[in-house]
């Protein structure tokens, strides 16, 4: 699929709705997968129908060199070249599958299609269903049919609401792989709205944490999971995503070498061949510290780090520190007594144990 | 003494037109009323169901008032040469287009209501204009209610007595609709004529409203999701 020019994108956005209101200045970078992650209730759905037109809300929306908002503007949504996934595919009831991803496609200047029909087709593997309508489909299907009819309109972003939510496990999982494998094809910028850490470890790229209608943190997925500031390090599984790639297969072992910024480390075999992308996932409760590098131990990886910065965990007896393994960040959680007997302070030269890396694409 | 079939033919004529209209006029009012948060949306509402509870005869009274040659809109009418409307054809299709309208608005409305904002929305994000939408989305997803209201329309325009002889008269050709040319046969103790004409509104009525609810009973089913 072809790039677009994409510069980044601004939203301002201010609206009161009864009691909540969503009060966000955001600049969002032009391409990637950026998440609006939060609680139910956060306003993330909200800023995302602010960002499609949805919603009118005071404010203003740049996306690259377009304006869809300012204060004597507004863009009517059928005018942005925007696509837009529902939480529930929102299929047409009265059309079949090939009618249904030919609405927007044929509402589009030829000479600004930058999608075929044959290519979405195959992309989501809904080729077997085009003749059906979207009652015989199951709700996986059917929001592959969404995803297939929102990219041929050849849109300049993808805003998704929550596509997986509304589906079982063994549909989330079917999805999945297709979301991966957009997040690697499109040019185009993706904004994300998710409530499941998973999804975010999967997919996000960059993160907007989203609490009370407010932002309370905008960056790159990694730097910002591993801040201590935040409330989102004090949930079960706070732990960090590090972009990695498989550099060296141990057959013998079943394992593989990944390396990722700064650092490198050993993790189960996942099938895939020497110099393929993954991310690995770290969680902090299976990082421990120690201040020599230990021997006689069954944990493989052992790598040094920096301490830079320590602070609370939910628990009083729990902390959590955020230390740099060469220059990728990951967290740790411990004990108040451990941090207090080895005198952890920013600066402090450690060795990160590794118990267990996840690897997850 | 052969069958007159003037009345049938007039009957159908004036229930063909008066229907026309009222799709044409009712649906952007049943679409407004549907999706309107104005204040004075119940208002409007009340209006047009106004002859669902009203005696005909006062709404043919002031229908008549009002389209009379002393009437603001009867002076209008003169104004412009179309004439004085009462006791005309044309005088029967405005008193109709009034009378049966709360029985083609309120299923459109009903119909738009159930069409929900969520396909509207998916089609503007693909593109489609608002008009575009409501001709490509929402008339197919409303269709069960647009046939609801043709056939309820049709149906009562048929059926209407007491405005016909307010504004219409009696006149063959011109205002004698079937309901008035059964009172006229049941006046002259002409029973035979009136059964005949009335057995046929009945089969008439009967497989109108058969016909309706088969339809729309496969229509919903093969919609639902």
């Amino acid at each position: 699929m072809r790039a677009h020019a994409t510069g980044g994108i601004e939203v301002v956005a201010r609206t009161s709705l009864g009691r909540f209101t969503l009060d966000i200045d955001l600049h969002l970078p032009g391409r990637g997968l950026t998440a609006l992650f939060g609680h139910s209730g956060s306003g993330k759905t909200t800023a995302l129908r602010c960002i499609a037109g949805l919603h009118r809300a005071e404010g203003r929306i740049h996306v690259g060199d377009q304006v869809w908002q300012d204060a004597d503007r507004f863009v009517p949504v059928h005018q942005r070249p925007l696509a837009y996934v529902f939480q529930e595919a929102s299929l047409f009831a009265h059309m079949t599958v090939r009618q249904n991803i030919e609405y927007g496609y044929r509402r589009i200047a030829a000479d600004e299609r930058k999608i075929e029909i044959d290519h979405a087709v195959e992309w989501l593997g809904i080729g077997r269903m085009l003749s059906r309508t979207p009652d015989k489909l199951s709700g996986g299907e059917r929001q592959r049919v969404a995803i297939a009819r929102a990219l041929l309109t050849s849109p300049r972003i993808l805003l998704m609401d929550e596509p997986l939510s509304a589906l079982d496990r063994n549909s989330k999982l079917e999805i999945m792989p297709y979301l991966e494998q957009l997040h690697d094809a499109l040019e185009i910028p993706v904004l994300y709205v998710t409530h499941s850490p998973d999804e975010l470890a999967h997919l996000a790229d960059h993160l907007v944490l989203m609490e009370d209608g407010q932002a309370l943190a905008s960056g790159p997925l990694t730097e910002t999971m591993t801040r201590l500031d935040l409330p989102i390090k004090t949930e079960e599984d706070a732990g960090v995503v590090l972009d990695s790639i498989i550099t060296e297969r141990i057959d013998q072992w079943h394992l593989v070498r990944c390396d990722f910024t700064g650092g490198s480390i050993l993790a189960r075999d996942p099938g895939l061949p020497v110099g393929h992308r993954i991310r690995l996932r770290i969680l902090a409760r299976d990082i421990s510290l120690a201040l020599e590098p230990v021997t006689g131990s069954s944990i493989q990886n052992i790598m040094p780090a920096t301490i830079e910065e320590l602070g609370d965990d939910s628990h009083p007896g729990l902390m959590l520190v955020r230390i740099r393994v060469g220059t990728s960040p990951m967290l740790v959680r411990l004990t108040r007594m451990s941090a207090v007997r080895l005198q952890l302070e920013p600066g402090k030269e450690v060795w990160a144990q590794v118990k267990s890396v996840a690897i997850i694409e | 003494m052969s069958f007159d079939w003037q009345p049938v033919f007039l009957t159908i004529k004036l229930a063909g037109l008066t229907t026309l209209l009222l799709l044409i006029i009712g649906t952007p009012l049943a679409w407004w009323l549907a999706r309107t948060k104005a204040w004075y949306k119940q208002a409007i509402a009340a209006v047009v169901a106004l002859p669902l509870v009203l005696p005909p005869t006062v709404i043919g009274f002031y229908l008549l008032l009002l389209l009379g040659p002393n009437g603001p809109v009867g002076q209008l009418t003169q104004a412009l040469g179309l004439g004085v409307l009462p006791f005309t054809f044309g005088g029967l299709l405005v008193a109709s287009v009034f009378y049966s309208m709360p029985f083609v608005v309120q299923p459109l409305q009903n119909a738009f209501e159930a069409v929900g904002k969520r396909p509207l929305e998916v089609a503007a994000t693909l593109r489609a204009s608002p008009l575009d939408t409501f001709f490509s989305v929402v008339v197919p997803l409303a269709r069960p209610g647009f046939l609801t209201a043709a056939v309820l329309g049709f149906a009562h325009t048929v059926g209407e007595f007491g405005v016909v002889l307010m504004i219409g008269g009696n006149i063959p050709g011109e205002t004698r609709v079937l309901s008035v040319a059964i009172y006229d046969h049941v006046e002259t103790l002409d029973y035979t004529s009136a059964h005949t004409l009335s057995v046929g509104l009945v089969g008439f009525a009967f497989l109108v409203l058969l016909a309706l609810y088969y339809v729309n009973g496969r229509l919903n089913r093969s919609d639902a999701l």
